[in-house]
């Protein structure tokens, strides 16, 4: 059975059709990637799945379970992941807070433990202390643990927004655009640290990408998508040569 | 310790030797130089003053005497010499290296037996200084329920980035449940008639009078966070101060408790002791609770509320929970305020005291335990200060208020994690920084 299924996702922003008929199998450990051109509806999608908005038809499900009409953050706690596309940092935590704060649905300890520090909450936040210092450095990031996170170079932020999503726990990866405003040296890195996590940590992955050449390197598959539909899916390969995402892409060939 | 190394001016010699002796004192030293400060003060006090001319020991360190009689600040600042100055430095210097060994031996034990040590020995010093006159006492006691409340509103509009205007409203809530409990069972009054339960007991059951008066602010929270939390930003502003109206006017239609004329004669409950005790474990438990993951929660809602969910935070229930625990504090300080004063009436808590609850939060500096405790302090002593300038007094404060927001846009002292364990550390020579 597939980890992540969408079936049939159609959305409107009022009289806009943002997203229609969008199906999605993503089977564990693969990774998909999802290109198209700008206003395509591909953050539309993850935002649908990852629960910031309710589609207005379809059926999305994570591991058998149904996720339509739960709260982003329970959606996030069932195990799936994401980054976003700005960088949605917290301005005034450190790298290492930011980190924690993703383990957030994992702790142990109720409110009350937090206003007396109870032996079990003390425990716990040496636990996740732990477990976050262990993803940064896995990130590369562990010399910054005490900066403010919006302190630092712009790659460095992307790792530890990936770290970040990473201790969710995710069992599904979404990444927006994670290669966006990327010098070339940056890019390769990025390569890398995703094909890491993957190894590391057995997630399935569903990319949204513009650089052509990153997607086709990592994805087995890839959807095209142009104004809210699929219009090709297939292997890279298949998607490199296909007319129709040629033209998506580059505009019509004229016949001479 | 910039000035260290470099010493070729003798007075930039003295005063880097001054600034590195202060950097080798702990915190206890600082505490014992006050204590004998202060107790200097209580044997000698009188004394002192008299050979100085001055009528009687300056109460509030000669600040309202400043401004009434100019012609006596020499004799008070040869007072402050004397009395505080003198006694602190010779101590601290003599104490350094014991205060220091003290020091080491506390850190060496858990943080709760240190830090009680240390609030011990400072409430011994609080309670000396306040025995010297009732209004040195009083000021202790409004400026301690000051601080409880900067420091509720704080979690709110600093650390959650809401912005709250019902705090009066909760500390009145505090007052009145907390007065008409105390009334009812443990006094003769004229309105509840006699009392219900034994008066010994009183003083007992303060602690849960202070505790329901706080879950009644926390019930009215309730009734705020419901509609306003669907919003965010203006809405909640706007709802909190209808709130505010809403909660005066109630009460002031309510014959029961008083109506406009108030409630008095409120058993004495509310000690020195009492207050510094409620307070300490106010700051102790908003710190427990901002330092863990689940109160920098709170600042993940505040800097991007949709990071936030996608990060597993249960937002909603975050900022309920944040709101009611802002407004129980709010609730047992004013319960605490009813009982200092031994007197409440609605006008108390209407939109001045909002506007100085606001000032003391953001002067002092949002996000910060240290920023909400000076910024109370601080504003509370000057609105004492000032008060022989009477009407006056609300043009200087509010400058002042606008300089920091020019300077300082968030506060003197904003965003900081309060220590209590660096706080305590101890600090040899060497390692003093």
């Amino acid at each position: 059975m597939a980890l992540l299924q969408v079936d049939n996702m159609t959305h409107y922003f009022g009289g806009l059709r943002a997203v229609h008929d969008y199906s999605l199998v993503l089977e564990p450990g693969h990774i998909v990637g999802l290109i198209g051109p700008n206003g395509a509806g591909k953050t539309t999608i993850f935002n649908l799945i990852s629960g910031i908005h309710t589609p207005s038809e379809g059926n999305i499900e994570l591991d058998g379970k149904n996720l339509i009409g739960h709260h982003p953050h329970e959606i996030a706690a069932m195990g799936l992941g994401r980054t976003f596309q700005n960088l949605l940092l917290w301005r005034h935590m450190t790298v290492l807070e930011h980190v924690k704060m993703a383990c957030y649905s994992q702790l142990e300890y109720s409110v009350w433990g937090a206003f007396f520090g109870s032996p079990l909450c003390r425990r716990e936040e040496k636990r996740i202390t732990a477990k976050a210092m262990h993803l940064l450095e896995t990130f590369d990031v562990a010399g910054f643990s005490t900066q403010l996170a919006v302190s630092l170079p712009y790659g460095a932020q992307r790792r530890v927004e990936m770290a970040r999503a990473m201790a969710t726990n995710p069992r599904v990866l979404f990444l927006d655009e994670p290669t966006a405003g990327m010098t070339p040296d940056e890019l390769n890195r990025m390569i890398n640290i995703i094909r890491k996590i993957h190894a590391d940590f057995e997630v399935a992955i569903l990319l949204i990408e513009h650089r052509l050449k990153f997607v086709m390197e990592l994805c087995e598959r890839i959807q095209t998508l142009v104004f809210g539909e699929v219009i090709a899916e297939g292997s890279p390969e298949e998607i490199r040569n296909n007319p129709d995402v040629i033209e998506a892409y580059l505009g019509r060939e004229d016949i001479h | 310790m910039r000035n260290r190394t470099t010493t070729s001016a003798p007075a930039a010699g003295f005063r880097s030797r001054l600034r590195q002796f202060t950097a080798s004192v702990p915190l206890i030293g600082w505490l014992l130089g006050i204590f004998g400060a202060v107790l200097a003060e209580y044997f000698l006090g009188d004394l002192v003053s008299y050979y100085l001319g001055l009528p009687k020991i300056p109460v509030l360190f000669g600040l309202l005497t400043v401004l009434k009689k100019p012609l006596l600040i020499p004799g008070i600042l040869g007072y402050l010499v004397l009395v505080y100055a003198i006694p602190v430095v010779i101590i601290v210097r003599i104490m350094q290296k014991p205060a220091n060994r003290l020091a080491e031996f506390l850190a060496g034990k858990r943080v709760t037996i240190a830090a009680l040590v240390h609030l011990s020995l400072f409430y011994g010093a609080l309670h000396l200084w306040a025995d010297i006159s009732d209004y040195r006492l009083l000021v202790l006691k409004l400026t301690m329920i000051a601080i409880m409340l900067t420091l509720s509103i704080n979690v709110i509009n600093g650390y959650m980035g809401e912005f709250s205007c019902s705090h009066p409203g909760f500390m009145a809530l505090g007052a009145y449940t907390a007065s008409t409990i105390t009334l009812l069972l443990f006094a003769n009054d004229k309105q509840f008639g006699p009392a219900l339960l034994p008066e010994a007991l009183g003083f007992y059951f303060f602690p849960l009078a202070l505790v329901a008066g706080g879950i009644a602010a926390a019930v009215g929270a309730l009734v705020i966070a419901i509609p306003s939390f669907r919003t965010r930003g203006d809405y909640l502003a706007i709802i909190s101060l209808a709130f505010l109206f809403i909660v005066k006017s109630i009460i002031e239609n309510l014959e029961f408790v008083g109506g406009p004329r108030g409630m008095s004669s409120q058993p004495d409950y509310a000690n020195l002791p009492m207050v510094f005790t409620v307070m300490v474990l106010c700051i102790w438990i908003i710190n427990n609770f901002v330092r863990s993951t689940m109160g920098k929660a709170l600042n993940a809602v505040r800097d991007n509320e949709l990071a936030a969910d996608a990060m597993t935070v249960d937002t909603r229930r975050t900022k309920i929970i944040t709101f009611l625990f802002g407004a129980f504090w709010a609730g047992v300080a004013g319960g605490l305020f009813a009982h200092v004063l031994r007197y409440v009436n609605p006008g108390s808590f209407g939109i001045q005291r909002l506007a100085e609850i606001l000032a003391m939060v953001y002067f002092g500096g949002l996000n910060s335990v240290t920023g909400s405790i000076v910024g109370a302090v601080s504003i509370n002593v000057l609105s004492e200060a000032l008060r022989p300038l009477e009407i006056y007094k609300w043009i200087i404060i509010p400058l002042l208020l606008i300089l920091v927001m020019l300077y300082r846009p968030t506060g003197l002292i904003a965003f900081t994690e309060f220590k209590p364990r660096e706080l305590m550390r101890p600090k040899t020579t060497k390692g003093g920084e």
